[in-house]
């Protein structure tokens, strides 16, 4: 068996503390190839953020190990560049400003000062963003902001995108839009996506592939569910597609029928 | 440590400032009102009505923000002269004080040696001396800050002490600083440094440790060395708390310089003040008082204002 692009295998984790160990996550295994779109869906704490952080570097695993490419995953690094829920934007720079540091770090060696700023530009045009360069972050609106993570993290060219629900705090409409453009940028660019969310409709409509956990403590991977739509997908069209329905409906009863949130948590 | 601070830390500089303007800016709408009025009943006259309407608005702001203070100053200088013009009273009234001192309140810039010199000579000495022992403390006290603020064990190590060091009292340090400097110059500038130095660590480590774990994360995510963290990260994300500490110790520096002086002699506010105590020119000491707060409330307002043109854009996220 040929290893996948982004490995993540048999990764355990658990937080101790003063005296008791709570295992969060227990033998996770996932493959993900090259250009695949993945989300993973699951309730809020069932350690969906903290496999996303696995993979990005941010947090060790206790045992067990993510490959990408090839190479081990044991630090962060621009390769896996990840779109934080909350944008995570530098408050004091300018939109252009913060891709541009992301583009100055990456190609600071590679590429000559025209060419990051040609990028840096690129980038932001990839995500309509080019009429608010000199503006700070508090000066525009929630999806803006988000628009912005994603260039910044595009301008990485990493190999995997790490997107931690990235539309969560967002209105309905904003995030109908920039799920749009998420996957128009997928497919011009085909990138290799990981997608946290808690949003089923977020996640058949842009997944390959949709990995439904189980809740903590202990969480494992429940169910896949292989999404074979044709892309380009149109939301209003897969409103009433068989297909669509039927993943929908399989996630829905994954979440609520079998792996219910326990409110004790 | 961190009960102490954060009640400092909260009111970020930026907060401070519109603080004054707000009454003027809600006062100034009542105002703005009747002229839309008049600009919907006739057209023509829009312009002439807008342009009356922004001078109301102007005169109306320099009313409400420059009145009530004179008033109470009034009230005040009015009650006082009542009060000391009583025969037999031990303080000069205002009157008295103007007729005293007459000579140094036209003329702060004569210059006969020594140190009979105009109050502006003695302002400059004593801003001299703060100016070298504040920007001492301002460059160790973030440096410090710093250190404790990122490291877990400089933490522990310093910040006992730190919180020891900081309550001796400002005067305290001069017997020993004289001891250690031999000379009267170093020792007030020591005394300034170890005054203004603490709220300005203190401050500058909350600040630190409160930088966002998500910029920590873009940090780790884009790999930034140590130095293209402290200046793309740390400094920006701490200069809120930085200028409050900041802020704090230019006040603090102005409160120990006059004392200072008053003990170690030679040019300056501070002995001026004493040496007209020890001439019984009360009236000088008077007129140095209100210098003495007048130029204090400057210091003030110029870090205040530096902190704002520093800090924008990030305040408010």
């Amino acid at each position: 068996m040929t290893k996948s692009y982004l490995s993540i295998e048999q990764v355990d984790k658990s937080f101790a503390r003063t005296g008791s160990t709570t295992e969060v996550l227990r033998k996770v295994s996932l493959g993900v190839e090259k250009g695949e779109f993945i989300s993973i869906i699951g309730h809020s704490g069932c350690g969906k953020s903290t496999l996303l952080n696995i993979v990005a570097g941010l947090t060790d695993a206790t045992s067990g190990a993510v490959l990408l490419d090839g190479g081990l995953v044991d630090s962060p690094g621009p390769d896996r560049a990840v779109v934080f829920q909350n944008h995570s934007l530098l408050p004091w720079l300018t939109v252009y400003e913060n891709v541009r540091l992301a583009v100055n770090k990456v190609f600071g060696r590679s590429r000559s000062a025209a060419e990051r700023h040609e990028w840096t530009l690129r980038n932001l045009e990839l995500v309509q963003m080019t009429h608010a360069l000199d503006k700070r972050p508090s000066e525009i609106s929630g999806g803006m902001k988000q628009r912005v993570g994603i260039a910044r993290a595009l301008a990485m060219e990493p190999k995997v995108l790490l997107l931690d629900e990235p539309f969560g705090a967002l209105d309905a409409l904003t995030r109908a839009h920039l799920q749009d453009q998420v996957m128009q940028i997928h497919a011009t660019l085909g990138n290799t996506v990981l997608m946290i969310t808690h949003d089923v409709d977020e996640a058949v409509l842009l997944s390959d592939r949709i990995v439904m956990m189980t809740n903590g403590p202990a969480a494992r991977i429940g169910e896949i569910c292989e999404v074979r739509l044709p892309r380009p997908r149109r939301r209003v069209e897969l409103v009433s597609d068989p297909t669509y329905l039927r993943c929908r409906s399989a996630v829905l009863k994954f979440l609520y029928d079998r792996h219910r949130l326990v409110e004790a948590a | 440590m961190q009960h102490s601070t954060a009640v400092k830390a909260t009111p970020a500089p930026r907060a401070a400032a519109p603080v004054s303007a707000t009454p003027a800016a809600a006062s100034a709408a009542p105002a703005a009102a009747p002229a839309t009025v008049v600009a919907l009943a006739t057209p023509g006259r829009r312009a002439a009505a807008a342009a009356a309407g922004s001078l109301r608005r102007g005169l109306s702001n320099l009313a409400t923000s420059v009145l009530p203070p004179l008033f109470t100053l009034a009230v005040l200088v009015a009650v006082w002269e009542v009060v000391c013009s009583a025969p037999g009273s031990s303080l000069p009234a205002p009157s008295a004080v103007l007729v005293n001192s007459w000579d140094l309140i036209v003329d702060p810039f004569f210059d006969n040696g020594g140190i009979d010199k105009g109050l502006f000579w003695h302002l400059l000495a004593s801003l001299q001396r703060v100016a070298v022992g504040y920007a001492i403390a301002a460059v160790a006290g973030v440096a410090l800050g710093v250190l404790v603020g990122q490291s877990v064990w400089a933490m522990r190590g310093l910040d006992p002490i730190f919180q020891v060091l900081r309550t001796v009292p400002p005067l305290a340090w001069l017997p020993l600083s004289l001891a250690a400097f031999r000379d009267g110059q170093p020792s007030a500038i020591f005394v300034i440094f170890i005054t203004a130095v603490w709220p300005i660590i203190i401050n500058t480590a909350v600040g630190v440790r409160n930088i966002p774990d998500d910029y920590r994360n873009v940090a780790r995510v884009l790999r930034l060395n140590a130095v293209e963290y402290v200046y793309t990260i740390m400094i920006p994300s701490a200069a809120p708390y930085i200028f409050t500490g900041l802020r704090i110790g230019i006040g603090l520096s102005w409160l120990a310089i006059v004392a200072a002086e008053m003990l170690i002699g030679g040019v300056g506010i501070g002995f001026f003040i004493w040496d007209a105590w020890n001439s019984s020119l009360i009236s000088d000491i008077i007129l140095a008082l209100i210098y003495v707060g007048v130029v204090g409330f400057l210091l003030d307002r110029v870090v205040a204002t530096v902190a704002r043109i520093v800090t924008r854009g990030t305040a408010n996220t």
